[in-house]
């Protein structure tokens, strides 16, 4: 299937930049931000099915190290993103909620598959989070049961593309009110 | 139908230990069921290994309030962990089982799930941490008839206690173990489970037949094809539908294939618990071929929902058989490969030999099926031991070690590809023309009854009990955990070993924990 607006992000990013940035600022956020998307080092989590295909994109076919994410972490304090890999279920929430506090700002979230997105087929069940956007803040969301790994690369680049899209030292946009 | 013998609860415990004394040494399988109005009780698969002769007992109690059953935790150790998960379930507490807490859900659930008249409002989402309470509690029946719960502690409190998982790259997914060190030797392990436990059970009482099986690919997915059929085989033996040879050659074709990627995986997953990346990278890629395949075929890679009840979802694809055949010319000097960049190591020998060690009657006992009973010398195949599919037609080894340690158990499943492969070689060329779909009303309504059917999964049996009110939803349907036996002997395998064994330990028995918790 093709993948329709495939640069939004890119464009995104243009339309705000349209009235030019501060020429340090703008050239050093730049260059902060290339490094950290491409060297994005996720944390090693996985509950379910899914876990086996995010496996599988660290193994030699689909390899994930091709994009900067092959340094995964067991622990979260070192790591920059987390992806939830598999269902959610009423006594993991805490727990996936305290790796997320653990983690050092900046840090991104990605859900994979129909179960952390919203439950998937396990919507109804009495001891599943029917999505974890109820928990933590999600960056990307990557659909299906399990996703494919090209699907996962696609969702993994997507957030590398809004890593670079950020204003590292945390300054407005010209056009933008300063108040907000 | 099965014959289910009825024993008072009084007896029962009795019962049950004449059972066992009569060879009755495996229970397969122990399932809680709600009956509503005539009670809440529990089923027993028991077989005798010796003449592979099956019985089937039941006991009930009529109170609600307060239900009490003897416990046979005493008699079969697998009884432990089962009998808790029925306690979590329904809320039976069961007379002199030692440990008798919740086994899946939070100490502070409210009410029992799979209870009919349970209400899933009690139990919004809880965002606090769970305590890890340290009590336990143990009940015992005074000579009189009254009952006395005792409470216990699970670790004394100057044992030095440390924890691991539910987030930790080695225990293969959200497991968490409470270990006791003295120095480096474990002295206990305490298994908690429930991270993913996703109800499954409880959901199936309210989907259509065809609708759950979907759900059973996602148990296990490492044998997401073999409890696909276990079930369709319950349902088909309920209802008395023929499937076709085709049909029957396709899914032992189709179930060898899911064994040796399943059994790929675990020596990718083993090998890296033990420090050798590289391993890791060469089982993927030779499972990345067999999802090929599936995907020609099913057109799903890890989850194919491909079996149907009567059947199963498309013929095969016409490059079928040219691939299989290609990947078993493959697999064969792969496998030399594997034994010589792993096997043979020094360091991977010195890991697993003499760790961990199963003794034949504890995995009997435990009911550890699949690699871990056959490499304590209990030849447990549900293959041979009740064939089902085409496994009747076709010759191959049950692979037996009798050493019972990490290393014996690393080789059956090695061995296991081998034979798998020369499965699917005797079938592959022969075939034979059919209905892939057997022809059905477009409602399935299950005859009144129980049922039982089970197939040998990647890492064990796998087991289906189904009781039937004759609607078109399941009254009960129960999923024999394949890893939940094996979870359950986690503590003797593990006890007096190092803290270091743990890791190879927890690797070469090989469990998946959705199917543990399901």
């Amino acid at each position: 299937m093709e993948v329709k607006n495939r640069e939004y992000l890119e464009e995104m990013v243009r339309e705000l930049r349209k009235e030019g940035t501060n020429v340090i600022i703008g050239s050093l956020d730049e260059m902060i931000n290339w490094g950290r998307g491409n060297s994005i080092w996720p944390l090693t989590f996985a509950t379910s099915c899914c876990g086996i295909e995010y496996m599988s994109i660290g193994a030699a076919r689909y390899d994930f190290a091709r994009f900067g994410f092959e340094v995964t972490r067991a622990s979260p304090r070192q790591a920059d993103m987390i992806m939830v890999a598999g269902t959610i279920t009423h006594k993991m929430a805490p727990v996936l909620r305290r790796l997320y506090d653990q983690m050092a700002d900046p840090k991104y979230v990605i859900a994979v598959g129909g179960c952390a997105i919203c439950g998937g087929p396990f919507k109804k069940s009495y001891h599943v989070v029917n999505g974890i956007e109820q928990i933590l803040p999600v960056d990307v969301f990557i659909p299906g049961c399990p996703p494919r790994p090209e699907a996962l690369l696609y969702g993994m680049i997507q957030l590398q593309k809004k890593v670079k899209a950020q204003k590292f030292f945390g300054d407005v946009n010209r056009k933008e009110d300063k108040k907000e | 139908m099965e014959n289910i013998i009825y024993i008072e609860k009084e007896k029962f415990h009795d019962v049950a230990l004449e059972y066992r004394e009569k060879g009755y040494d495996f229970l397969r399988s122990l399932t809680g069921v709600d009956w509503g109005e005539e009670g809440l009780g529990v089923v027993y698969h028991l077989e005798n290994i010796a003449t592979k002769e099956n019985v089937v007992l039941k006991t009930l109690t009529l109170n609600r309030e307060d239900p009490h059953l003897l416990s046979v935790a005493d008699i079969w150790k697998g009884a432990e962990f089962n009998e808790r998960e029925v306690y979590d379930y329904f809320g039976i507490q069961f007379i002199g089982h030692p440990d008798m807490r919740r086994l899946f859900l939070r100490e502070d659930w409210v009410g029992f799930p799979l209870r009919k008249d349970y209400d899933m409002s009690l139990n919004p989402l809880r965002m606090t941490n769970e305590e890890t309470s340290n009590a336990t509690q143990y009940i015992e029946v005074l000579p009189d008839g009254s009952v006395i719960k005792h409470r216990d502690l699970l670790f004394d409190n100057d044992e030095y206690v440390i924890n691991i998982g539910p987030q930790h790259p080695a225990t293969h997914g959200v497991l968490r173990f409470r270990v006791s060190l003295e120095g480096e030797t474990i002295k206990k392990l305490d298994a908690h489970c429930g991270y993913i436990h996703r109800g499954i059970e409880k959901m199936c009482e309210s989907l259509t037949y065809p609708q759950t099986l979907a759900l059973t690919d996602r148990l296990d997915y490492l044998g997401a094809h073999q409890n696909r059929h276990a079930l369709c085989m319950c349902i088909e033996k309920a209802m008395g539908i023929e499937v076709s040879e085709r049909v029957q050659y396709i899914r032992t074709i189709m179930d060898e294939l899911q064994r040796i990627d399943s059994h790929l995986l675990f020596y990718s997953c083993a090998c890296m618990d033990l420090g050798a990346l590289t391993a890791f990278f060469y089982g993927f890629r030779d499972r990345e071929k067999i999802l090929d395949i599936f995907e020609g075929t099913t057109g799903g890679r890890l989850i194919q929902n491909y079996n149907t009840i009567g059947g199963v979802q498309a013929d095969i694809a016409p490059d079928f058989v040219p691939k299989v055949k290609e990947f078993i010319k493959y697999l064969r000097p792969t496998l030399k490969e594997y034994h010589d960049v792993f096997t043979g190591n020094i360091i991977m020998q010195g890991r697993t030999k003499g760790v961990g060690i199963l003794s034949r009657e504890d995995a009997i006992s435990f009911g550890a099926t699949g690699g871990t009973g056959r490499a304590s010398g209990w030849a447990c195949d549900v293959r041979k031991r009740h064939p089902y599919a085409a496994y009747d037609k076709v010759q191959f080894e049950e692979i037996v070690y009798t050493e019972g340690d990490c290393f014996a158990r690393y080789m059956v499943r090695m061995k296991e590809i081998e034979q798998s492969l020369n499965i699917i070689e005797q079938l592959i060329d022969n075939i034979p023309e059919g209905e892939i779909q057997a022809k059905l009303k477009p409602i399935i309504k299950v005859p009144e009854g129980t049922y039982y059917a089970a197939v040998e999964g990647s890492r064990g049996e796998f087991g289906v009990f189904l009781e039937s009110r004759g609607d078109k939803y399941p009254y009960r349907l129960k999923f024999r955990s394949t890893g939940l036996p094996l979870v359950s002997a986690m503590n003797t395998l593990c006890r007096d070993a190092k803290i270091a064994d743990l890791i190879a330990i927890g690797a070469s028995v090989d469990y998946v924990v959705p199917d543990i918790d399901r």
